[in-house]
């Protein structure tokens, strides 16, 4: 289950909405070991491109690099799809290598939030609840549920 | 030597490590004998000869990929760093 704070699920809408309809990617850091998302680090998709997202390899280099000195780790790798649905495609499978992340999809293809969260171990996807709280630590939460058709990809 | 940092996906090839030590004057060597004290990071790291599409390294910070690909130089003094791509979408 992922649990994280509502102004950093604020945050990540706003940056899909914005950057809408192209991709926007990022990551939420974390102590490591923690498994708490903290710091909201939107990032630059280097593709522009309305079904595509990269990070420069040049901030990758610079964000692995803070978050190292930081004792970080990125527990929350977010990124946006325009026109489908909130669920890993087959090229986002390939690509995931954090296995210790929880990857987050947003969906802006319609005014309706889609907000879920993934785990992408050795090509095996996995969803996972959404727990958002007002701030860790505090008891009282609500369930995200997620929408749309239950773990099935519209083009698996 | 050159210091090597590994990114936590190859860890299970280094018992762990985050850092190891590895020789050689070029990114290809390096690998080579990074291979040799960590079996199958080579396999992870080139496909058909060329570094993995799915993966960035870098020399002191520049990206081999505009610095001779495999062939760019290392020193024994120089720091290789291996990071996934973080990368996908919808295409």
């Amino acid at each position: 289950m992922l649990v994280i704070r509502a102004d950093l699920v604020d945050g990540i809408v706003a940056h899909a909405r914005r950057d809408h309809p192209d991709e926007a990617c990022g990551v939420v850091a974390g102590p490591e070991g923690s498994d708490r998302p903290e710091r909201f680090i939107p990032m630059l998709n280097a593709a522009r491109s309305p079904t595509f997202y990269e990070f420069d390899s040049g901030d990758l280099l610079r964000l692995y690099r803070d978050m190292d000195a930081r004792d970080e780790v990125p527990v929350v790798i977010y990124h946006s799809h325009t026109a489908t649905e909130a669920y890993p495609s087959r090229t986002d499978i390939s690509y995931a290598s954090e296995p210790d992340a929880h990857y987050v999809l947003v969906s802006t293809r319609s005014d309706e939030c889609e907000f879920r969260s993934f785990r992408i171990v050795d090509g095996v996807v996995t969803e996972e609840d959404v727990s958002i709280v007002e701030s860790y630590g505090v008891v009282e939460s609500y369930m995200f549920a997620h929408t749309g058709a239950d773990d099935v990809p519209d083009n698996a | 030597m050159a210091t090597v940092s590994i990114p936590t996906i190859l860890r299970t090839h280094t018992g762990g490590e985050k850092s190891v030590e590895a020789q050689g004057t070029t990114v290809a060597e390096v690998i080579d004998d990074l291979d040799a004290r960590h079996s199958g990071l080579r396999d992870r790291l080139i496909t058909n000869g060329n570094l993995h599409r799915f993966v960035n390294v870098y020399v002191d910070d520049e990206d081999v990929r505009f610095a001779g690909g495999l062939q760019a130089p290392v020193k024994d003094s120089s720091t290789v760093t291996i990071l996934p791509a973080v990368a996908g979408g919808m295409r």
